[in-house]
């Protein structure tokens, strides 16, 4: 469903830009709004949550889908835990479907999906192994592969007919589109700015993003 | 139709409705798994045996193979791009991939309580709480439960992107049958698919029946699916290279 946001850039309390291909983190506390902007439009942005106080617990795909029997993510979605807490809801959505079945890129999935000499390529969880061993909030929850897991592609588009096809349709997104959503609990997040260079949802062209957080 | 002699059965063990087991499946075994009173559910995970931090990942084999649900002709995708196992055979047509498992919660709220004290072993027990158990025999815990496979189980999605469940999707004596292409430590449990719809707490049994079926020929149904799955094949057999 779409829907705008009240809140303005000016009153922002962090505003950050993260290049094409890119990791990002950062922590959003309970009760902060969080944007997630496509600045030039069709970029997929490969998110996972952590509870800030323990990373045992993190956003899970499959109790979202199951608790909200439903498989795409839009303006009032609950993104569940693995232990069933609600950890954000979405409360504004001017792109109106996320994915959150596709999971993220990889160089090994990449040899298998496109060619086997696409390994050498850059990769979403080849972004998200440089944050868990460079970044200090991520490091100092003890965050490592173990807890990488099925994540959201905000902005994606991967439908499911009823036959159960499933396909990687032409990006629904455009140039300022957003996301938002409030956190429910004070949480870790880690971004892939997604760098595929294979499917043609991006244009074969990587953009890069914008971070906002309000109280 | 059968896909293994009987004489080359090694072993076979029923698990009941609602409880939970684990084991080592090695490259070339493969697993027969037998809906024995209709409507069970087998949610599975998959692990590396030796490596156990690579796993059954559940949107590398969506995504690979372009489906919601595996059947026939599917494979299993590890993390690490390789194949850890493969439906050879399957009498049912769809295995629900999206939809997680039940907790202790849901058991509660959807059926009541029944608990050893009470009921011994017809006690209600949860799925998580099951792949947990099992996942601690072998040192694993909270942080390796990722998406499952549900076995037996249909869940569709309508034109909005709205679940529903396909109550009766698998009938006694319907079988689906699983190649290891990797050594594989398979978890799993038989409690009821989170989204199933009957009143009461009454999963099937499920027969698990191993024999050796040996490794992926040139001509296998599930190699040949899709040129996705040769080069997940290719990826595995170089890792087994010696
Ligand atoms: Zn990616």
């Amino acid at each position: 469903m779409l829907t705008e946001s009240k809140f303005l850039p000016q009153d922002a309390v962090l505003s950050e830009t993260c290049n094409a291909g890119d990791p990002w983190t950062g922590i959003v506390k309970k009760g902060q709004t969080f944007r997630i902007l496509d600045l030039e439009g069709n970029q997929a942005v490969d998110t996972l949550f952590y509870n800030a106080d323990d990373a045992t617990e993190r956003y899970s795909a499959v109790d979202t889908i199951q608790r909200q029997g439903q498989i795409y993510l839009t303006t009032g979605s609950v993104l569940y835990s693995t232990e069933g807490n609600p950890m954000l809801t979405i409360t504004a959505d001017t792109c109106g479907r996320h994915d959150t079945i596709g999971g993220a890129c990889s160089a090994e999935s990449n040899t298998t999906r496109y060619a086997l000499s696409k390994r050498p390529m850059h990769s979403c969880r080849d972004s998200f192994m440089h944050a868990i061993t460079h970044s200090a909030c991520v490091i100092e929850r003890n965050i490592t592969k173990r807890d990488i897991t099925a994540n959201i592609n905000f902005f994606m588009n991967v439908p499911v007919t009823s036959d159960g096809g499933l396909s990687f349709a032409d990006g629904i997104s455009a140039p300022g589109k957003y996301v938002e959503m409030r956190a429910e609990m004070d949480v870790l997040v880690l971004i892939s700015n997604c760098p595929q260079l294979n499917n043609p949802c991006n244009a074969y062209n990587p953009t890069p993003i914008q971070l906002l957080v309000w109280n | 139709m059968s896909t293994f002699n009987p004489k080359d059965i090694l072993w076979e063990e029923t698990v009941p409705g609602g409880n939970h087991w684990s084991g080592l499946m090695r490259r070339g075994s493969a697993l027969r798994f037998t809906d024995l009173q209709g409507g069970a559910n087998v949610s599975l995970l998959l692990y590396n045996f030796e490596e156990k931090l690579e796993r059954y990942n559940m949107p590398d084999s969506l995504k690979a193979q372009h489906t919601a649900f595996l059947t026939t002709g599917n494979v299993c995708y590890s993390d690490m791009g390789r194949v850890m196992c493969s439906f050879i055979h399957d009498t049912v047509g769809w295995h629900d991939t999206m939809c997680g498992i039940s907790d202790a919660k849901l058991i509660e709220q959807k059926y009541g309580v029944a608990n050893y004290q009470t009921h011994r072993n017809d006690m209600y027990r949860s799925a998580k709480d099951g792949l947990l158990i099992e996942l601690a025999k072998h040192g694993l815990g909270q942080r390796d439960l990722v998406a499952n496979v549900n076995l037996f189980s249909k869940v569709s999605a309508n034109n909005t992107g709205g679940l529903v469940f396909n109550a009766g999707n698998s009938k006694a004596g319907d079988v689906v049958d699983l190649r290891f292409d990797m050594n594989v430590l398979v978890v799993l449990s038989t409690s009821p698919h989170p989204l199933d719809t009957a009143a009461t707490y009454k999963p099937s049994d499920v027969l698990l029946t191993a024999w050796h079926a040996g490794n992926a020929k040139e001509d296998d149904v599930c190699r040949n699916k899709c040129e996705q799955n040769q080069r997940g094949f290719i990826n595995t057999e170089r890792f087994y290279a010696h």
